[in-house]
């Protein structure tokens, strides 16, 4: 048992020399390698930790959303929806929420308007994203176009906390009153309903409950949004990742390429070893430990960049392609995260290929016959 | 289909370590043709010099394949919540025909390209190589095998459809198809009995290998090691997993390797795939008659059936650890 570990460990000190004796060559293919191990890890860590901050956001929603639909477009909720759902059994709370969005031609974008009691009338509290761009704090007074023409103000009393910001950017907390003045909701309809399930099993029960009471609602249960935001964020990482693989097919002919081409003096080398009574079996693994050095090399300081880039520098290399876009955008970061399957399934994309693109050209060249490369 | 990231590394696993197990099977037949060990002939030169690269590629497609069973299961762990009605693994795995079919080849290729290893090692300890055409059956086996897992691994995550929301209503009514199927019929004080039974062979049998030179020792520690996977299995899913989760009603097998239960599984399953492994390696390496040398195969045998006992001493520490340590009894 040792002596095999022996060996091994001076195959191993054997094939690191063999690899600095070569420095030009091989620090090339090991930039490259961590490269690509840098762009396919980047793509999955953000995927992954996107992917977690909506599950965490998402724990805090109410279990079921009830809107209604008229002639398959949605339409405003009547406020006596409200007592019937709480009158069901298994729901612990309903309440009813008036919202809406604004479109502000001046910044270019759309605003969430929100029914909130914090907002007393003729004051508002304003998302952080939004205080920044029409850059109104508190004592400032902001106003929007009603919708019969008309100019209303308000008074900022408080900007939301910047914790919040991924949820609450764009959102403006008002008070009802000023809310059916501003857009025209009549009174007794609301947007939509949000509904309390303590029990996780009684959930799909409630909705369809809920659904045959009144039949044009359209219940949405939170285990959904989670679904789509999962497949839809899982989604774009494969996209992202197929698009890739190009980089990944160009990285592996390069390594092909490079362990098929062995210079004369590593042919010599190999002749050598053989000469002074390696055989096959050792050179190959040798050749073994190179690639692992290699692999390792490039696999560690491609996923610690990787890791580096998506949570500390917020991934600017990717955040494009990935996150979405927006005129008012949450600044956000994400909490780090990293579990052994990001890694494994890291591993499996780069260093899988690379291993199976190089086990050929190193058994033939250690199959090099002593006497022809020393001839 | 679901393109998420682990299963695109999935899909390329799968499909590198079928091409490798193609390669090696091509290399394999020309082996099986032309192997002529008495000639000194150009031909067999290069086919001795192809055995090699046969071997770094299966031991390349066993360390790729065991990496991936792992990474197969916590995906389809993982893809759960997109599916109505999935729980964990076993409801992903259930969502279409293909799903436990492809961790079931991926559970024999592991084997077999394990059992393949040691054939492989044994026979390069003897000069005359007697292993040689078993050997090389073998990986014609394992050629097709890994082709299928590769197609049918794509073909179940092509099949896969997540349950979004969709614009008429919540999806919450598309499929309400329970899960729960009946893995677990065995009462659980019968399957505990017999893993202790079965283990008790296996470990007598392999301390009789270790000792004796008789070639009824390996060829029975090869049967009960085949046996003693089989009930162990079965008391993983019946009595073991009970005893982990402390409910009685819950008997997944894929449970055991998720956090709550301290990724006990990942003690567990290695453990007894190495004991089944090498024991079942002991009695192959008998059936194949490779003892005609002497010298370095007895050694060899001796060490792998130290290893059968030192995989199953743990795999059996960690089952009466986790059975001692439960809140729950089962009678």
């Amino acid at each position: 048992m040792l002596r095999a570990v022996e060996r091994h460990r001076h195959l191993l000190d054997f094939a690191l020399a063999s690899l600095l004796r070569r420095k030009g060559k091989n620090a090339a293919l090991i930039g490259v390698y961590t490269l690509v191990v840098f762009l396919l890890g980047s793509t999955l860590f953000f995927t992954h930790g996107i992917k977690r901050e909506a599950a965490r956001l998402l724990a805090e929603a109410p279990e079921i959303v009830v809107q209604r639909t008229v002639m398959g477009r949605y339409e405003p909720v009547p406020a006596d929806w409200t007592e019937k759902v709480r009158a069901l059994r298994g729901v612990s709370e309903v309440q009813p929420r008036l919202w809406g969005y604004y479109f502000d031609p001046g910044l270019k974008a759309n605003y969430t308007f929100l029914v909130d009691r914090r907002a007393e009338p003729g004051k508002v509290l304003l998302g952080a994203a939004l205080s920044r761009a029409r850059g109104a704090y508190p004592g400032d007074t902001i106003s929007f176009d009603a919708f019969d023409g008309t100019f209303t103000s308000f008074e900022v009393t408080g900007v939301l906390s910047e914790a919040s910001e991924l949820l609450s950017a764009d959102l403006i907390l008002i008070a009802e009153g000023d809310y059916r003045r501003l857009t025209g909701a009549p009174a007794g309809l609301v947007t939509d309903l949000a509904v309390r399930v303590p029990n996780a099993k009684e959930v799909p029960a409630v909705a369809e409950k809920i659904a045959g009471l009144f039949p044009h609602a359209r219940p949405i249960l939170r285990s959904e949004i989670l679904r789509t935001y999962d497949s839809l964020f899982d989604w774009r990482g494969g996209m992202m990742l197929a698009v890739l693989s190009a980089t990944l097919l160009a990285f592996l002919i390069l390594a092909w390429d490079k362990a098929t081409a062995l210079s004369a003096e590593e042919r010599r080398e190999i002749g050598i070893l053989k000469a002074v009574g390696w055989d096959t079996g050792d050179i190959m693994l040798m050749k073994f430990w190179e690639g692992c050095s290699v692999s390792l090399l490039a696999f560690g300081a491609g996923s610690l960049l990787a890791y580096w880039h998506v949570f500390a520098g917020n991934g600017f290399v990717i955040v494009a392609a990935l996150k979405g876009w927006s005129t008012l955008y949450p600044s956000f970061r994400i909490a780090p995260y990293l579990g052994p399957e990001q890694l494994i399934t890291l591993f499996f994309l780069t260093v899988v290929p690379y291993t199976a693109a190089t086990i050929v050209p190193a058994w033939r060249a250690a199959t090099v016959d002593p006497d022809q490369v020393m001839r | 289909m679901i393109l998420a990231p682990n299963v695109l590394a999935l899909l390329v696993a799968s499909g590198a370590t079928a091409l490798l197990t193609a390669l090696a099977a091509c290399h394999g037949v020309g082996i099986l043709r032309h192997w002529d060990l008495s000639s000194g002939s150009e031909r067999q030169l290069a086919l001795e010099r192809r055995t090699y690269l046969t071997s770094a590629l299966v031991g390349t497609v066993l360390s790729f394949e065991l990496l991936s069973l792992f990474l197969f299961v916590s995906s389809a762990d993982r893809i759960a919540p997109l599916l109505i009605g999935a729980m964990c693994a076993v409801g992903t795995l259930q969502a279409n025909g293909y799903g436990f079919a492809t961790l079931y080849l991926k559970l024999a290729l592991f084997l077999l390209s394990g059992l393949w290893l040691v054939l492989n090692h044994a026979d390069n300890l003897v000069p005359d190589y007697p292993l040689i055409r078993p050997k090389y059956l073998l990986l014609l086996v394992l050629a097709p095998l890994s082709a299928a897992e590769a197609v049918l691994e794509a073909l179940f995550f092509l099949r896969l459809k997540p349950d979004v929301i969709t614009s008429c209503c919540g999806s919450l009514f598309s499929s309400a198809a329970g899960t729960e199927t009946d893995l677990a019929a065995l009462p659980p004080r019968t399957a505990l009995i017999a893993l202790v039974a079965a283990g008790a062979a296996l470990l007598l049998c392999a301390f009789w290998t270790a000792r004796s030179q008789r070639r009824l020792a390996p060829l029975l520690l090869g049967a009960a090691g085949t046996v003693h996977f089989a009930v162990a299995l079965a008391a993983i899913i019946s009595a073991v997993s009970p005893y982990v989760y402390e409910l009685p009603t819950h008997h997944c097998p894929f449970c055991l390797l998720q956090r709550e239960y301290r990724y006990v599984g990942y003690l567990i399953y290695p453990a007894l795939l190495a004991a089944t492994v090498t024991s079942v390696g002991v009695g192959a390496l008998a059936v194949g008659r490779a003892e005609t040398a002497a010298g370095e195969l007895p050694r060899f045998r001796r060490r792998l059936a130290r290893w059968t006992i030192a995989a199953e001493l743990l795999f059996l520490g960690i089952v009466a650890a986790c059975i001692a340590t439960s809140q729950l009894t089962l009678r």
